[in-house]
């Protein structure tokens, strides 16, 4: 399946990545590439099987829904690129 | 006494414990050597200051009696790893200055192992290639180079940095993490030994997620030995991990018997693919006949959708990355690049952050996953992915171990290969099949190419069997005795 760079720029978005015009031609042809090269698994018969979520063969385990960690506010904000006072910020979304 | 370096981490802990050595001397030692192999770019964060007072401790440990199984022995850990106070960067510039405020398990527990880092070591950028050169932090060096041909080597990905300090003797063993060959190919293209045990051995907590469904911890070191060493001090079930194998670890040292008679070991067929190196070739029917030489029996065996996993491998890592990267976006860790809107610096954060192949992944990740593509792809790969790992299921009702080339070529130059994306994925052929099975796998140093670089032989086991696979790998390492080093290394 050839993508064409309307729909690579379309792949970017949702992906929320910013690719520059000069960079889509470039990337539509290698994406096409790789989706060509991935195409070959159609023609692998499987009409019976389940598809594989995971290869541990187990149920998910519960635990008790208590806290386990202390609270470490100050911690967690530290990596925050523009922390403010008790919160992470961004730009304003409601007008 | 010979020089310290010279000693494996196994004889490291002897001579620590009998004092002949001392911790202070044997990281003293390793610090040195990280200093002076720093032209291959093995490490992105270096903690030596750290590790030569840690050595303090466990001298006083040692002399008291309390020492742990790793006390005194210095290690480098692979910058996936989150580390407490120690700057985690995933090889990525989106995580440029990123401190964890808390420890992965497996680190944690080589701590409290005793095992003293040195430091976090470079890796291909979110653990995405085969060579290392997409890390943001430069590519890593190998200490190999090809006989009369002085060209930089790469060391094999993503966990190069792990695979080259080994190598290079800057560390004593290394932690790696594999999705799909990322433990075992670098150990094939430096010359040392690593094991990716079965998914759920080690705990993924506090891993930077590429793939959660592939990506598991593993060993690097320089024999079987010191990778069943390392990996015992790495495993076990973490509550933290839903997917940690409730199971007990058993002693994976004393597995090491040097007896494999009556064990049966199977070639898969599938995997004399044409157009296959006739060294690796050769070195493989070597392998066998240290095999045979030692008692075992050789069972052909087919693993009939072996061809497809490439391209399933190729549909499932993209995806679970794409999903598991979407957390960076400017806001909670990592670094931030404005926008007007939320979206916009959402957009402009991961343009700037991703390197090219990080990028070109969550792009095909992110079609295959989107609507009307997913069945087409994502659900069809995951199929595709429940035949791959029958055939190993039946394979094993034949046989007890696999055993195949680690990869389809010794290391390459940097700056071969690196124009086409899927060139540089076919690397994983030979490793891909079971990191899609999840089942335990390692390579061990056989022989060398025809210009003196090292080639791996790959071993597979069943589930939670790593203790077969380390056995056999102990016989056939020692039929090898691969004592090749890196010139000027």
């Amino acid at each position: 399946m050839a993508l064409d760079q309307k729909t690579v720029a379309r792949v970017a978005m949702l992906a929320r990545i910013k690719v520059t015009e000069a960079d889509l031609p470039g990337l539509a042809t290698e994406l096409s590439g790789i989706l060509g090269w991935i195409e070959q698994l159609q023609a692998v018969d499987t009409s019976d099987v389940e598809p594989m979520t995971s290869v541990a063969d187990l149920t998910l385990p519960m635990r008790e829904d208590v806290v386990t960690v202390a609270a470490q506010r100050d911690a967690i904000l530290a990596n925050g690129p523009e922390a403010n006072e008790s919160f992470f910020t961004v730009p304003k979304v409601v007008e | 006494m010979t020089d310290i370096l010279d000693l494996s981490l196994a004889a490291a802990r002897r001579a620590l414990a009998d004092r002949s050595l001392s911790a202070v001397e044997l990281v003293g030692a390793y610090a040195k050597r990280v200093e002076a192999t720093r032209g291959l770019n093995a490490f992105i964060t270096e903690t030596l200051d750290h590790a030569v007072e840690a050595a303090k401790t466990a001298d006083q440990e040692l002399a008291s009696g309390d020492a742990k199984p790793l006390t005194g022995v210095p290690i480098g850990i692979k910058d996936l790893f989150c580390t407490k106070g120690v700057q985690t960067t995933a090889g990525s510039a989106i995580l440029k200055g990123f401190i964890p405020p808390y420890e992965s398990t497996v680190t944690e527990r080589l701590a409290a192992a005793g095992a003293i880092s040195l430091g976090k070591l470079n890796l291909d950028e979110f653990a995405m290639g085969s060579s290392n050169i997409t890390s943001h932090y430069g590519p890593v060096k190998s200490p190999w180079t090809r006989a009369g041909d002085d060209r930089p080597l790469v060391p094999g990905g993503s966990s190069g940095g792990s695979a080259a300090a080994v190598a290079a003797r800057a560390v004593l063993a290394a932690t790696g993490t594999d999705t799909g060959g990322s433990i075992r190919q670098p150990a094939a293209f430096t010359g040392i030994a690593g094991i990716k045990p079965t998914y759920g051995r080690c705990s993924r907590w506090g891993i930077v997620a590429f793939a959660s469904s592939l990506d598991q911890a593993g060993a690097m070191a320089r024999d079987v030995q010191d990778c069943a060493i390392l990996l015992q001090a790495m495993a076990g079930h973490d509550p933290k991990d839903s997917t940690s194998a409730p199971l007990p670890v058993p002693d994976w040292s004393a597995a090491l018997t040097g007896d494999i008679r009556g064990l049966k070991v199977g070639v898969p067929k599938e995997y004399r693919v044409d157009g296959t190196n006739p060294e690796i070739l050769a070195l493989w029917d070597q392998g066998l006949a240290w095999a045979r030489d030692a008692g075992a029996e050789i069972v052909e065996v087919s693993l009939p959708h072996t061809q497809y996993a490439l391209a399933t491998y190729y549909i499932v890592a993209p995806a679970e990355a794409s999903s598991n990267l979407a957390r960076y976006d400017g806001v909670r860790f990592g670094q931030r690049v404005p926008g007007k809107t939320l979206d916009e610096m959402y957009e402009n954060t991961r343009g700037a952050g991703f390197g090219a192949e990080v990028r070109r992944r969550i792009l095909i990740g992110t079609y295959t996953l989107s609507a009307g593509y997913y069945d087409a792809y994502y659900l069809k790969a995951q199929k595709v992915r429940a035949l791959i790992a029958r055939d190993f299921r039946e394979a094993f009702q034949q046989v007890d171990v696999l055993l195949t080339p680690t990869a389809p070529t010794a290391a390459f130059a940097l700056g071969e290969k690196m124009d086409d994306p899927i060139a540089m994925y076919l690397n994983d052929v030979f490793t891909v099949p079971a990191s899609l099975a999840g089942l335990p796998a390692m390579s061990i140093p056989a022989g060398l190419s025809s210009d003196q670089l090292p080639l791996g032989l790959h071993l597979i086991g069943r589930p939670f069997d790593e203790a077969t696979v380390l056995r056999c790998a102990h016989v056939l390492e020692r039929a090898a005795g691969f004592t090749a080093r890196p010139q000027g290394y």
